[in-house]
């Protein structure tokens, strides 16, 4: 009994410093509607502040003076990237903010351990509160009962601000409608930076606290920042209440399955996302938005098949692409392959999130699957590799299949969310069904036969395979399903009334797109000759994500250029520098800055206008 | 450190110029044996960049004596971002554009696996510097590879070795959920309850790799009243294990073994926090005293004016290694160099090993001891050096577990 309450209490420790950063991040997201994947760096950054402040200034005050100075400097560190980069992007389709913040994280991560050093650091530990404090017999650490008073302190705090300041009032307002606010004269520009400033404070002092139970690592951002967004959609996107909530019952359930299935920490959060989101589509303290979402607007030229001038050019790159095998050597085919792979993926990510209006953050699951597919069809049942080729996509539809008929009730945020709740399940069983996957060790020995064995071979296959599925994406997206899918994305009720279920087109859509995206995966696995896990992690997703976004995800051969300069960019920076996060970082900022509708929207529109012109 | 490496983008392009001007032509006395090297540069930087500073100093060393076969070392060195996909990706670049001789590098278990299949694959020798899965030699093993440092098996030898010695009887267990917290705990265990039949094993604990919710793991080992823990968690998930357990009592009057704890990258960075008295393998670089060490410290200090870490050592043996085993086959061709591993000798500063001809395992070593806090930092006492070849099971049955050729 005793026991049980002092794990309680440090559940509860650990969900005041989830929340902080959860707090900031559903704040954020609720009035800027800015998907804010830095967020976890405004945390590390916090740690590291806070921990070279408490360093150098002495004494309690310098302790927690240090503390609260590194989450100011932080909060303006945010207020500096909405007003730098974010508010550049204002007019820019829904979640192209998400690239800009990629790029943000991308650079931080290197930027701290060239700053830093590469070795973890251990702060000090928070003076008066070193010590633990007998209950029942056992020890509870005084830091920790600090920390749960603290978490519903902040929240109180929170609440005073939002009910008892104008800044509160408007920030309420701006939550609910955003467009009505605006109409009524608010200035929108310095309210968003104020969030954003506010938001990155939280997660600042979120980090900052840290200091004296963690060590200072220049992984802490990533470990953060998805259990955060996890937090965020549970509690309901927006409320700072249910972000509590939302952060104790995650946390109270972890200190507690542990003590049943001591494995269970991997994949506890998740669990409890799919479980909320599949009985509340809007997590526990969430609503149904007032307005209906806002379609994602085509801003450039409405889709059309290719002119026969655009067929020639096409036709005559993919003639050139064949012909790359009597230009460059192995080295440049398989990087080459691995390019054309990584467009098949971005083009299944694209059917969604352009035709679908549905963008989701866990496709790699099928990524995955499909190399997992392949690889243990050839393990367990010996199978060739056309065979394997095959298996690899079947997986990944009947997976498709079955998450597809749960994510695509929801929509939005809630939808990218589910999806990557069942990505991080599958991810962990992968991870952890040793006997039959391999664990993290993976399956390896996956080699192309016959023809495929040489890299030429090889890449013609994945030339005809990728071309060959890219193309019939576009197909799909230009048939009468893909102006279907559009209705249902622009008009539901309105295509409702014609006889169109929004729920059939979409959950086809969704299979379809996780099919190629396995076909991509198998490809993938033979390509690297092994499977592991993080071909359906959390950074694969983002990656395809991230290239979509990159070419544009308006137009249709955006995913296609995008995965090809993304890719070919990240392979030559790794291959050139150990600074790659930081440059690639600052070149997808840079492109986002200078291109906020994606490489391929800004040529059809500077296109349009030269068209306009003459 | 804000630039791009300036160095491997002139390696690179001598590379190509070198590639392009040279091609077909039959390689000189004077032409470099060119090492194609992988690492998790990004990835896991705390281990890689004291590791980066060994291999250079050997390379120097060896190339101001004259180099290997008259030819000096070359190593063009490539990041895997801590992906294995990026590892292949890697490999692929230097087998096939740089044209290396052999392979060498890698960190973690998964990536080492990977390029130990790659290189299976095209037929080059890969020497596998710190990977630690038993895998690597045995159920995965394969006849391109060999394996410098002390695997999982022998550092869970080692210790279970020094927990036998201990009157305690309830032993819980705290490892990061994955593979090498997995093997270490299952290792460790079968060989303590060998020697130990009356042992029982009260509680099991799997964090999830740096993301450990210590103060939670910490009360559910405590509730289980351990007389004895076994730690397998490292880096940032140590630091926080250390500090809710210091806080909680949960070491208190316990008796705890720790995987590589006393290694500096992961005992420095706790300081005056470093528990007292857990029985730990690592590298007390600070009192080693060997002649091969003494040597290795003064050079590398004057080199890098900086201290070793274990990197630095498996590093500089890597290099060492590879060396060693060229000058015994005496030319560059796979074959021949297979053939010259097997049962090669290697000078290193923690003295002469060798590669065992039936698993390809180095017999390199570990220093055991216990941890304590001297002057704010911590550092292990009591400590000596253990040769793997005491520890790592006999060939005949290292034989058996490996898969056949």
């Amino acid at each position: 009994m005793e026991f049980l309450l002092v794990q309680a209490l440090t559940g509860l420790a650990s969900a005041a410093s989830l929340f902080l950063v959860a707090s900031g991040l559903s704040i954020i997201f609720g009035v800027t509607r800015v998907v804010n994947f830095a967020h976890g760096s405004f945390y590390m950054v916090g740690a590291y502040l806070a921990y070279t402040l408490t360093e150098r200034l002495a004494g309690p005050l310098g302790f927690w003076g240090g503390v609260l100075l590194a989450a100011l400097l932080v909060g303006v560190l945010g207020a500096l990237v909405e007003l730098l980069l974010l508010r550049r992007l204002a007019r820019a389709p829904e979640l192209f903010q998400l690239l800009a913040t990629f790029g943000v994280t991308l650079i931080v991560q290197d930027l701290v351990v060239a700053i830093w050093g590469p070795e973890d650091l251990v702060g000090r530990r928070a003076p008066g509160l070193t010590g633990a404090v007998e209950i029942l017999g056992q020890f509870v650490p005084a830091y920790d009962l600090f920390l749960i008073a603290l978490g519903p302190l902040v929240l109180l705090l929170l609440h005073l601000l939002f009910r008892r300041t104008r800044f509160g009032v408007l920030v309420r307002a701006a939550t609910q409608d955003r467009d009505m606010t605006a109409a009524l004269g608010v200035d929108q520009k310095w309210l968003f930076t104020g969030v954003f400033a506010l938001g990155s404070f939280l997660a600042g002092l979120g980090g900052a606290l840290q200091l004296p139970r963690d060590a200072v690592s220049h992984l802490m951002d990533m470990h953060i920042i998805v259990e955060a967004f996890v937090v965020v959609v549970i509690g309901g996107l927006g409320s700072v209440p249910g972000a509590f909530v939302a952060a104790a019952i995650v946390s109270l359930l972890n200190a507690f399955g542990i003590l049943v299935f001591p494995g269970i920490a991997m994949v506890s959060v998740f669990l409890v996302m799919a479980l909320v989101l599949v009985a509340r589509p809007h997590g526990l303290f969430g609503s149904p938005p007032e307005s209906q979402p806002q379609p994602m607007a085509v801003s450039g030229a409405p889709w059309r098949a290719f002119d026969g001038r655009e067929r020639a050019l096409v036709a005559f790159g993919v003639l050139l692409a064949a012909g790359l095998p009597f230009l460059v050597g192995d080295y440049g085919l398989t990087v080459a392959s691995e390019i054309l792979i990584m467009m098949l993926f971005a083009a299944s990510i694209h059917l969604l999130m352009s035709a679908g209006g549905l963008a989701p953050f866990g496709h790699a699951v099928f990524f995955g699957l499909g190399g997992y597919g392949a690889a243990l069809a050839v393990k367990l049942a010996g199978a060739s590799m056309p065979l394997a080729l095959v298996a690899g996509p079947v997986v990944a539809i009947m997976a498709a299949c079955v998450f597809g008929w749960f994510c695509v009730r929801l929509s939005g945020v809630y939808f990218a969310m589910l999806t990557l709740a069942f990505a991080q399940i599958v991810w962990a069983v992968a991870f952890q069904w040793v006997a039959v996957t391999g664990g993290d060790n993976g399956i390896i020995g996956i080699w192309p036969e016959g023809f495929a064995a040489s890299a030429s071979g090889f890449y013609w296959m994945a030339l005809v395979l990728c071309l060959g599925g890219a193309f019939a994406l576009r197909t799909i997206v230009l048939s009468p399903f893909g102006y279907a899918l559009r209705a249902v994305r622009d008009a539901r009720q309105r295509a409702e009334s014609i006889g169109i279920g929004r729920f059939g087109q979409q959950w086809f859509a969704f299979v379809i797109a996780g099919g190629f995206a396995g076909l991509a995966g198998a490809l993938f696995a033979y390509l690297k000759g092994s499977v592991f896990p993080a071909n359906m992690g959390v950074g694969m997703s983002v990656d395809g994500l991230v290239m979509v976004l990159l070419g544009g995800v308006e137009t249709i051969s955006g995913p296609l250029v995008g995965a090809m300069v993304y890719k070919a960019l990240s392979v030559w920076l790794l291959s050139t520098t150990d600074m790659s996060k930081l440059i690639l970082g600052l070149l997808i900022v840079l492109l986002v800055a200078a291109f906020p509708m994606g490489i391929v929207g800004w040529l059809s529109s500077m296109r349009e206008r030269i068209r306009h012109v003459s | 450190m804000m630039t791009i490496d300036r160095r491997s983008i002139g390696a690179w392009l001598a590379a190509t110029v070198f590639a392009a001007t040279f091609a077909g032509v039959p390689a000189r006395a004077a032409d470099p044996i060119r090492i194609g090297e992988i690492n998790s540069y990004s990835g896991i930087p705390a281990f890689t960049e004291p590791y980066r500073k060994g291999w250079q100093l050997a390379v120097e060393e060896i190339n101001a004596a004259g180099g290997v076969l008259g030819r000096p070392l070359d190593v063009i060195s490539r990041d895997d971002a801590g992906r294995p996909a990026d590892a292949i990706t890697a490999a692929n670049e230097l087998v096939s554009r740089e044209k290396v001789d052999l392979l060498t590098g890698t960190f973690f278990s998964n990536i080492g696996l990977a390029v130990s299949d790659f290189a299976r694959q095209k037929k080059i020798l890969f020497v596998a510097a710190e990977p630690l899965t038993d895998a690597m030699i045995w159920e995965q093993g394969s006849r391109y590879t060999f394996r410098l440092r002390p695997s999982n098996w022998v550092q869970a030898a080692i210790l279970a070795e020094e927990a036998a010695k201990l009157p305690a009887k309830r032993w819980a267990t705290i490892a990061p959920n994955y593979e090498y917290g997995q093997s270490a705990v299952k290792v460790f265990k079968q060989i303590l309850s060998e020697k130990r039949p009356d042992i029982e094993w009260v509680s099991e604990q799997w964090p999830p790799q740096g993301k450990i919710d210590a103060g939670a793991v910490a009360q559910a080992t405590l509730a289980t009243r351990p007389d004895a823990i076994l730690n397998v968690t490292f880096g940032p998930d140590l630091v926080k294990l250390v500090r809710e357990g210091n806080t909680r009592g949960l070491f208190r009057d316990r008796q705890v073994v720790s995987f590589i704890t006393g290694e500096p990258e992961y005992l420095d960075p706790l300081k005056d926090e470093t528990p007292e008295g857990w029985i730990v393998t690592g590298y007390p670089w600070q009192s080693v005293d060997t002649p091969e060490h003494d040597k290795f410290l003064a050079a590398y200090q004057a080199r890098f004016n900086d201290y070793p870490r274990l990197g630095s050592v498996v590093g500089y043996a890597t290099i060492r290694t590879i060396a060693a085993i060229i000058e015994r086959a005496g030319s560059l061709d796979t074959e021949k160099l297979i053939e010259a591993g097997r049962g090669v000798e290697v000078e290193t500063p923690f003295g002469l090993i060798t590669f065992r001809p039936a698993d390809h395992q180095s017999t390199l070593g570990a220093f055991v001891g216990r941890t304590t806090v001297k002057d704010g930092r911590g550092v292990m006492v009591d400590f000596t050096y253990r040769s793997g070849a005491d520890y790592l099971p006999d060939e005949a049955t290292a034989a058996k577990l490996r898969r056949p050729d």
